[in-house]
């Protein structure tokens, strides 16, 4: 199907179906039971599951098939926001136009920073594209204050001219991002019996254009482009006695992927219209690389997996506290339980970075593949023992 | 007038002389080896003629043309392959998908952006990959993991990867070294059975006698730098200067 083996077929059905029923798989605990806070199918938190979907499918085409580490990935991200938020200031709040400009911004600001940072391979690419990203971080919280709004960020306002569309609604607000008129934040949240699942008009937004992005790459791991950059992570010596000049591949990987990581900075523009300096910060750009190494590095799926692992975490373990600990453990005898919430507790709310490295360091050593090698894993260890199983079952009957 | 001309060719490392004014004309469709004890300065040589190393002063021409200055993926895409001392393949890559790699180079460039139509899709290379693979008797183990096999079929990937692309000249770097007997065998008439299916020019350094007297048509002896002679097999085996070069001055 659309030019996809079987294999790839399926995989992209199967994250089809995953962002399509998001709502419902994202929300398995009735609203009222003691489970609801692990419930994450609202659209503050699905948006930015597959809108760090695509930042972290754009890193994978540079880290996962070049090997490439990029530490600065996050300045494009920035640069998709700001872009994105200047055209709901000026042209209008339709998000189409905010998007291409991101997208063709982050693009241009990639082919300079890949030209300049692809000199140099290895360790030295991972620091040259860190200060790359950390400098335009610095211009953008201070120097650059006119552009991009200094401390405060960049922020819509009443008076901003927005030339095909209107500078305020008739109400007096400032408009919110849309899609030729329908709303990013329109929202039916629909109840079924003791749950509750909420459609957002811009997570479908978001999810649609996340199935575009990782169909594209799927089509790039497939195709001969796709299998040069392999061989560059593989062996660059080998490709240059070879005919191929590896230097324009993997600065078109780079651009790519910085094209992917303005996307993704657009449309976080459009679900909220505002863009901080603080997009741009390393630990953001870190944040992908964990994203992209814990979901599985050089995998199609894994970075989709990645991404929505930490941002769950980040989002539910974080609102859990020392009450709803002390809730969940009341049934114990009091010493007891205090015992057992004291031991959680460093674990969860602000501590939940601490649980996130805990998982981080355990995938990395024993699943170097990321949780798709432990899928994997699963899957084959399942299928050997169902063989196992029907030969100890044949035995007695021969 | 050889295929490769190498005039006048200097190069210094500091203090170093590694290559005093070498000459050296490969001609077309022959099988000739450099020879030279160690620190001879054949693998320097070789550097200069990949694109490696440039030459202080000197010319090197292939086929008409300098060589000089141009890149490792230029001197490729001009009709010269090399093979390394250890193997060099995709490690990471399937065997059919390290043949593909240079059937792509030699169809499409040093670059093209190619990433939407499916590698599999490519029936044209496919199949001249495969045609390859069974060249070398490998066709079996085609969606094999390249770097999970044995060092020989490594080395006769590594063939394939190069022969793949019909170069005018295939330069060896001592394609036996660290190889058991039985090994460098089946190198020698892998090499043979090449050079008696196609018209190709190869160039070998190497260490080991049997495999120089097996293969070579002519030979070059290098000593400090210096080419000494170039005879064919027959009239290097006694020759009074290569044996000084490889013994010293003492009689033997």
């Amino acid at each position: 199907m659309l030019g996809l083996n079987k294999q790839d077929t399926t995989i992209l059905l199967v994250v089809a179906a995953l962002t399509i029923f998001a709502p419902f798989i994202l929300n398995p605990f009735p609203v009222d039971s003691a489970m609801a806070q692990f419930n994450a199918g609202y659209p503050d938190l699905m948006q930015r599951f597959v809108i760090f979907g695509i930042f972290a499918i754009g890193f994978n085409i540079l880290f996962g098939l070049t090997g490439y580490l990029s530490f600065g990935h996050a300045a494009f991200l920035g640069i998709g926001s700001y872009s994105a938020v200047w055209m709901f200031k000026l042209l209008s709040m339709n998000v189409i136009p905010a998007i291409i400009l991101a997208v063709i911004m982050s693009g241009l600001f990639a082919v300079v920073i890949g030209y300049v940072s692809l000199r140099r391979s290895g360790i030295y690419f991972s620091i040259l594209t860190l200060a790359f990203a950390m400098m335009m971080f610095a211009l953008a919280y201070s120097v650059l204050t006119p552009i991009t709004g200094g401390e405060t960020g960049l922020q819509l306002a009443l008076d901003d001219p927005r030339i095909l569309g209107i500078s305020a609604t008739p109400e007096g607000n400032i408009p919110t991002p849309s899609l030729f008129g329908v709303e990013m934040r329109a929202s039916t949240t629909v109840p079924v019996g003791a749950w509750e699942f909420t459609f957002n008009f811009g997570y479908y937004f978001c999810a649609l254009i996340m199935l575009v992005a990782f169909y594209l790459s799927v089509r790039i791991f497939r195709s001969p482009f796709g299998l040069t950059l392999r061989a560059i992570k593989s062996n660059q010596q080998r490709l240059n006695y070879t005919g191929v000049n590896p230097k324009p591949y993997t600065l078109a990987a780079f651009v790519i992927s910085g094209m992917y990581a303005g996307l993704a900075g657009a449309l976080m523009a459009s679900m909220d219209p505002l863009a901080g300096a603080e997009r741009m910060f390393w630990t953001q750009s870190g944040e992908v690389v964990l994203m992209t190494i814990l979901g599985g590095v050089g995998t199609l799926f894994g970075p989709v997996l990645g991404a929505g692992m930490i941002k769950y975490m980040e989002n539910i373990i974080s609102k859990i506290n020392s009450d709803i600990l002390h809730s969940w453990f009341a049934f114990l005898p009091d010493g007891l339980e205090d015992l057992i919430v004291a031991i959680i507790y460093p674990f969860i709310g602000k501590g939940w970075h601490l649980t996130l490295g805990l998982i981080f360091m355990l995938v990395v050593i024993f699943l170097p593949g990321g949780l798709v090698e432990g899928g994997q894993r699963v899957r084959s260890w399942m299928k050997n023992r169902g063989k196992s199983k029907e030969e100890t079952s044949q035995t007695p009957a021969e | 007038m050889g295929i490769l001309e190498v005039k006048g060719v200097n190069k210094r490392f500091g203090g170093l002389q590694a290559l005093g004014d070498v000459n050296l004309s490969i001609k077309e469709n022959t099988v000739h080896a450099i020879i030279g004890p160690n620190g001879a300065g054949k693998s320097t040589l070789l550097n200069c003629l990949v694109g490696k190393l440039i030459p202080d002063s000197g010319s090197v021409m292939f086929d008409g043309q300098s060589v000089l200055g141009r890149k490792p993926h230029e001197i490729n895409q001009m009709g010269i392959s090399r093979v390394f001392q250890t193997p060099e393949i995709f490690t990471d890559l399937s065997v059919i998908e390290n043949v593909m790699i240079p059937c792509f180079a030699k169809r499409d460039g040093a670059f093209r952006l190619h990433a939407v139509e499916a590698v599999a899709s490519e029936k044209d290379i496919v199949e001249q990959a495969e045609q390859m693979l069974a060249d070398v008797n490998m066709l079996d183990k085609r969606n094999m993991h390249a770097g999970s096999m044995s060092r020989g079929d490594k080395r006769r990937l590594e063939m394939a990867m190069c022969l793949v692309q019909n170069p005018k000249l295939l330069l060896l770097d001592e394609p036996t070294a660290g190889m058991a007997r039985a090994d460098t065998n089946n190198t020698i008439d892998l090499l043979k059975e090449i050079k008696e299916k196609r018209d190709i020019t190869m160039a070998i350094i190497e260490h080991d006698m049997h495999v120089v007297f097996s293969l070579a048509e002519r030979i070059t002896v290098l000593a400090q730098g210096t080419p000494l002679v170039e005879e064919t097999p027959e009239n290097i085996k006694g020759h009074p200067k290569v044996r000084e070069a490889y013994l010293g001055e003492a009689q033997v």
